[in-house]
């Protein structure tokens, strides 16, 4: 990809309301070094600072930039629909799970959450191309089944 | 929570994007700021104190800079896909905008209106063989150079290229150039009949 296209695709992403939305899905996180006068974002502590332990779940936009290769100021979780568990249910049948239930953004969370570099990381990765794919075949185009809202379609 | 506020506008603008734009919200954007000055102060704080010894203010520091950057990018989405949205007007509302979706705009969009209206202006007029091309007219590749249509409403007395007046009262159909009629049909108050042979 040549300079100018990247940066024109990096600027796109940046500005897109999908993108900001997929990003603010949330992550179980653990504290692994005190951050100060920040205990408030600790809803079930008083203390004013965020101790090692703290177990809290935080959007990805945020704890992407607090554990990275860099940075261990945090560390992150799969959330539970990327899990071993619900990885073999999709296995199984990715159409009995309504993914819609599990996060609006399953999808383009999903591809965020492959920044980690989490052990798991590649099965995560095949797991959303398998369901992805099988519900293509399925549906005919990317929507999802929601009990409340009937076809839903998908980011 | 971090960038809530911000995040609001974002939903709000995500919410609309198929159909009207709404009100500019200002109050949001004065809440963002603020939020944004508030982290600001208490960066520079710990940053300094961090430069006179105090050790361990890292993470805060990392923390507040990490939601001052999500602040900011949510207002310049918000921002971007309004104009987005503003600019996606002229081309179905034509040079002037209706009163109603006017108000929606705060000043500097309306004045951004204006400039991408003369942009695209000048453009027009300096495309085409004699005197520009109207890019605006047809939005679908055009089928036929004439097309029937039928009047729903009554709209008086229309005058052709050809200097024919023809009678526009409701129910009436015509044989019009495409390019004369589209902008009534875009109004609703011709209707184009389609030849279903």
């Amino acid at each position: 990809m040549s300079q100018s296209s990247a940066s024109a695709k990096a600027s796109e992403e940046y500005f897109s309301l999908g993108d900001i939305l997929s990003t603010q899905e949330k992550l179980p996180c653990k504290v692994e070094m005190p951050i100060h006068r920040l205990g408030y974002l600790d809803l079930s502590s008083d203390d004013d600072t965020l101790r090692p332990g703290t177990k809290l779940e935080l959007p990805f936009w945020l704890a992407g930039s607090l554990c990275s290769r860099r940075r261990h100021i945090v560390s992150v979780e799969l959330p539970r629909a990327y899990r071993e568990n619900y990885r073999q249910v999709f296995k199984a049948d990715p159409n009995v799970v309504d993914l819609h239930k599990l996060g609006p953004y399953f999808y383009g969370f999903g591809s965020h959450l492959l920044s980690f570099n989490h052990p798991q990381a590649s099965d995560v990765a095949n797991s959303l191309v398998r369901v992805g794919t099988l519900c293509l075949r399925h549906d005919g185009y990317l929507m999802s089944r929601s009990v409340t809202s009937g076809w839903v379609p998908y980011v | 929570m971090l960038a809530e506020k911000a995040l609001e506008l974002v939903r709000q603008q995500h919410r609309c994007i198929e159909g009207a734009l709404g009100p500019f919200n200002e109050d949001g954007i004065r809440q963002v700021l603020e939020e944004m000055r508030a982290l600001f102060e208490q960066n520079q704080r710990d940053t300094s104190a961090t430069v006179a010894g105090e050790a361990g203010l890292f993470s805060s520091i990392q923390l507040r800079h990490t939601a001052l950057e999500r602040n900011k990018r949510c207002v310049l989405a918000y921002l971007n896909s309004r104009l987005e949205h503003i600019g996606q007007m002229r081309w179905e509302f034509g040079s002037v905008l209706p009163a109603d979706v006017k108000y929606n705009l705060c000043e500097e969009e309306v004045q951004w209106f204006n400039n991408y209206n003369r942009m695209l202006a000048n453009y027009m007029r300096a495309i085409g063989d004699t005197g520009g091309l109207d890019l605006t007219q047809d939005m679908k590749p055009p089928k036929s150079l004439y097309i029937e249509v039928r009047c729903k409403v009554d709209h008086g007395e229309f005058e052709t290229q050809d200097g024919d007046i023809i009678v526009l009262k409701k129910n009436s159909q015509h044989f019009l150039l495409r390019s004369e009629c589209e902008h009534l049909i875009r109004q609703g108050i011709l209707e184009h009949i389609v030849n279903r042979m």
